[in-house]
C-alpha cells in the first residue's frame, strides 16, 4: 500500500485568550492522516482532540481561540494560508465534521430539511445549478444512506422531533453528503445510550468502508477504537505522545501515558478494578515545563522537566513522544528504559 | 401547526385576566375619595338631584351589585360620560386611541428595524470599533428616558432646523382626510390625498423616534447578546464544517434563533411605549390615548381613567397572544412544548 498523505499537521500551537492569561493548549502537535487510512484518536477530555480538529476545518471560534503557529495540510495545501473562498470548498468536499453532540450540532428552528438541503447545495458549483427537486431527492438519498425509515416527513421535521439516536444519524448523514475525502467524527456517539451508539458506530464503519473515505475518529471507547480503525494516536495535554498501527498499540503500548491508559481499561477476563493513571490533566494556564506528563509519570527524570521529547521511531510506524526512547542521548536513559519495557 | 386551538386558549385565559382587571379598576373607582354622583353633576346641584343620580347609577346597592351593574354597561361599551370632554368615554376612546397607536406602531418600525440591525452589526464585528460605538450608543439609549429625546428632537430638528414640524398630527393648513381608520396616514392615503399623506408622515417622525429611542437601544443590546451567544454554538460551526457559505449561515442559522429573544422585548417594548406615551404625547401636542389617560388622572375623571386602564389592558393582552404565536411559529420547541400541553 502506498502511503500518500492526504493531511498533515506539523507543529500546530493553539491557546485561548481567557482572564488572566492565556491558555496555551496545543503544544505542537504532529499528525499525519493518509489516503484511505482510519486513524484513531484518544485521549483525556480536555487534551485538545476537537480543538485539533476545529483548527483543521477553520471553525475555532476566534477570540478566544489564536493559532500560535504550525502548518496544516490538505493534499500537500497549507490551510491557513488559504482564501475563505476555497476553504469553504474544502470544507464539505474535503473535509467534514460529526460532531460530538448531535442536539447541540443541530439547529433547533430550522426543520431536517432546511439543514440538509443547502449542505447538498453549496457543496460544488455544480450542485448550486441544480434544480430544487433534484436537491431534495439527494437529500432523502441521504438520509436513506444512514436507515433513516420515512424520510420524506424526517425533512419537514425538527430536530426536537427525533430521538437522539435518529439525531444522530442525521448529522452522519449530513457529513456524509458531500462525500468528504477525509470525515472527522468526533465521539459519535457519545450522548448515546450503549445499544444505539453501537449501531451508529456499525453504520459508520460500514458507510465509511463503502466510500472509502479517510477517516479520524475520536473517541474515549477503546473497544471502538480496535474495531474501526487502522492507526491510532494517544494525545495528551495538547501533545501527541505515541502513534502506531492500532493493533500494535494495544498489544505493546510504549509511552508511560498510553500503558497507563491501557491499563485503565477494565477487561472481563484477569478481574480486578483498573488503576487509571494518578493526577490530573494539567493546568493550561502554566502548564508544566519539558514533557507536559512529568509530573504524573512514574519514570520521570531530569531531562523530561527540561526538555519537550520529539517523536522518536522505535518500530516502524511506531512513534512515541519520550525521552525513554532516546537512542542518541546515551547510557544514562538506558536502565530507565529497559526498566519500562520490562 | 394548531394556531386556531393554541389563540382560542389564551383568549379564554385573556377573559379571566381581563374580569380581574376590572374588578381593580372598579375597586379602585370606588375607594377613590368624593361621591361619584356628587361629581356628576357638580358641586352646586341640589341633594335631591344628587340622591336621584345615586338611586339612577345604583350607589345605593352593596359594592358587588354596583361591579355588575358596572360591568354590563362596560361590556355594552358604556363607560359613562367624561368630566373633562364631556362626551362619552367610548367616543373618546375611539377618538384618541388611532392617534396613539398609529404613533406606537410607527414608533415599533422604526425600533425594531434599526435595534436588529445594529445589534446584527455589532455582533459581527464584536469587540471591534462598530461593536463599541453600538454599545455605548444603546447604553445611553437605555438610561435616558423619552420625554429627553422628545424636547431634544423637539429643539434640534424642530425649531433650529426646521425639519420636521413639531405640534400634532397635521398642519394647520392641510384638510383633513376623512376618518376611516383613525390612522391619518393610512386614512390620507385612502383619500388618495398625498399632500395630507406627507404631511402625517413628517408630524410622526419626531414623536415615533423620541419614543423608539429607548427601546431600540434595549433590542440592539438583546440581538447584539444572543447572536454572539450563538455564535459559538455547535450548529454554526458545523454549517460551517459543512461548506454552507458565510453569508447564508449568519443571515439564517445565526440569525432566526437570535431574533427570538429580540421578539419577546420588542412585544413588551410596543405595549410599554403605548402606555408610557405621555411624556411624548404632551410634548408634541399629539392627541393620543396616552395623553388623554394622564389628563383623566390629574382631574379625576373616574370614567375615563376606567376606560383608559381597561383599554390598556387588551392591548397588552392582544400584543402578548401576538409575540407568542410569533415566537412559537419561530421556534418549534415552545410551539410543540405549548401543544403538548393541551
Amino acid at each position: 500500500m502506498t502511503r500518500q498523505p492526504l493531511l498533515e499537521i506539523e507543529n500546530l500551537r493553539v491557546g485561548f485568550k481567557v482572564y488572566g492569561g492565556e491558555l496555551h493548549v496545543l503544544d505542537g502537535v504532529d499528525f499525519v492522516v493518509n489516503k484511505g487510512e482510519k486513524v484513531g484518536l484518544v485521549g483525556e477530555t480536555g487534551c485538545g482532540k476537537t480543538t485539533t480538529m476545529k483548527a483543521i476545518l477553520r471553525i475555532l471560534p476566534q477570540p478566544p481561540g489564536f493559532i500560535e503557529s504550525g502548518v496544516i495540510r490538505f493534499h500537500g495545501r497549507d490551510l491557513m494560508q488559504v482564501k475563505d473562498r476555497e476553504m469553504r470548498h474544502i470544507r464539505g468536499q474535503g473535509i467534514s465534521m460529526i460532531f460530538q453532540d448531535p442536539t447541540a450540532a443541530l439547529n433547533p428552528v430550522f426543520t431536517i430539511g432546511q439543514q440538509l438541503e443547502p449542505v447538498i447545495k453549496y457543496a460544488s458549483p455544480e450542485n448550486r445549478r441544480l434544480p430544487r427537486k433534484v436537491i431534495r431527492q439527494k437529500a432523502i438519498q441521504a438520509l436513506r444512506d444512514v436507515s433513516l425509515a420515512d424520510p420524506e416527513r424526517l425533512l419537514k421535521a425538527y430536530p426536537v422531533q427525533l430521538s437522539g439516536g435518529m439525531r444522530q444519524r442525521v448529522c452522519i448523514g449530513m457529513a456524509l453528503a458531500t462525500n468528504p475525502e477525509l470525515l472527522i467524527a468526533d465521539e459519535p456517539g457519545t450522548s448515546l445510550d450503549v445499544t444505539i451508539q453501537d449501531q451508529v458506530l456499525r453504520l459508520l464503519h460500514q458507510l465509511v468502508e463503502e466510500r472509502d473515505s479517510s477517516v479520524i475518529l475520536i473517541t474515549h471507547t477503546l473497544g471502538i477504537v480496535r474495531q474501526m480503525t487502522d492507526r491510532l494516536y494517544v494525545m495528551y495535554a495538547g501533545n501527541m505522545v505515541e502513534t502506531a498501527p492500532t493493533r500494535r498499540i494495544f498489544t505493546n503500548p510504549l509511552h508511560p501515558y498510553t500503558q497507563g491508559l491501557m491499563d485503565a481499561v477494565p477487561k472481563l477476563t484477569g478481574g480486578g478494578v483498573a488503576h487509571g493513571i494518578p493526577g490530573r490533566i494539567p493546568d493550561y494556564l502554566h502548564p508544566p515545563t519539558g514533557c507536559r506528563f512529568h509530573p504524573r509519570c512514574p519514570h520521570a527524570m531530569d531531562i523530561c522537566r527540561q526538555k519537550k521529547p520529539s517523536f522518536y521511531t522505535v518500530e516502524e510506524a511506531h512513534q512515541v513522544a519520550c525521552f525513554l526512547y532516546d537512542t542518541s542521548s546515551g547510557a544514562d536513559s538506558a536502565p530507565a528504559r529497559k526498566e519500562a519495557l520490562a | 401547526m394548531k394556531l386556531l386551538p393554541f389563540i382560542g386558549k389564551r383568549a379564554f385565559h385573556a377573559i379571566f385576566v381581563l374580569l380581574g382587571l376590572s374588578i381593580v379598576i372598579f375597586v379602585i373607582a370606588r375607594v377613590m375619595p368624593g361621591d361619584p354622583a356628587r361629581v356628576a353633576v357638580g358641586a352646586h346641584a341640589p341633594d335631591w338631584v344628587v340622591q336621584d343620580i345615586r338611586e339612577q347609577m345604583h350607589l345605593d346597592e352593596p359594592l358587588v351589585v354596583q361591579y355588575f351593574y358596572w360591568l354590563r354597561d362596560a361590556l355594552h361599551g358604556d363607560f359613562g360620560v367624561s368630566l373633562v370632554t364631556r362626551r362619552d368615554v367610548a367616543q373618546d376612546i375611539i377618538e384618541f386611541f388611532p392617534a396613539s397607536l398609529e404613533l406606537a406602531l410607527f414608533a415599533l418600525l422604526i425600533s425594531a428595524g434599526l435595534g436588529i440591525t445594529l445589534g446584527t452589526l455589532s455582533a459581527w464585528h464584536k469587540d471591534k470599533f462598530v461593536d463599541n460605538l453600538v454599545r455605548v450608543l444603546s447604553y445611553m439609549g437605555v438610561v435616558t428616558p423619552s420625554f429627553v429625546f422628545a424636547i431634544l428632537f423637539l429643539l434640534l430638528f424642530g425649531y433650529l432646523l426646521h425639519w420636521f414640524p413639531t405640534l400634532g398630527r397635521l398642519s394647520e393648513d392641510v384638510a383633513r382626510p376623512p376618518t376611516v381608520t383613525g390612522f391619518m396616514t393610512v386614512d390620507s392615503l385612502l383619500a388618495g390625498d398625498m399632500v395630507a399623506f406627507w404631511d402625517a408622515l413628517k408630524h410622526l417622525v419626531l414623536p415615533a423616534l423620541a419614543l423608539a429611542m429607548g427601546s431600540m437601544a434595549q433590542e440592539a443590546r438583546i440581538t447584539r447578546a444572543s447572536m454572539s451567544e450563538n455564535l459559538n454554538k455547535d450548529y454554526i460551526a458545523a454549517s460551517r464544517a459543512f461548506g454552507i457559505p458565510e453569508r447564508y449561515v449568519m443571515g439564517r442559522f445565526l440569525l432566526k434563533p437570535s431574533l427570538i429573544p429580540t421578539i419577546s422585548i420588542i412585544g413588551l417594548d410596543f405595549a410599554a411605549n403605548f402606555s408610557n406615551a405621555f411624556l411624548v404625547e404632551l410634548i408634541f401636542v399629539w392627541p393620543g390615548l396616552s395623553r388623554y389617560g394622564m389628563n383623566a388622572i390629574l382631574r379625576k375623571d373616574l370614567n375615563a381613567i376606567s376606560a383608559v386602564i381597561l383599554v390598556l389592558g387588551v392591548v397588552f393582552i392582544i400584543v402578548n397572544i401576538i409575540v407568542d404565536i410569533t415566537v412559537a411559529k419561530l421556534d418549534p420547541r415552545i410551539g410543540l412544548r405549548s401543544a403538548r400541553s393541551e
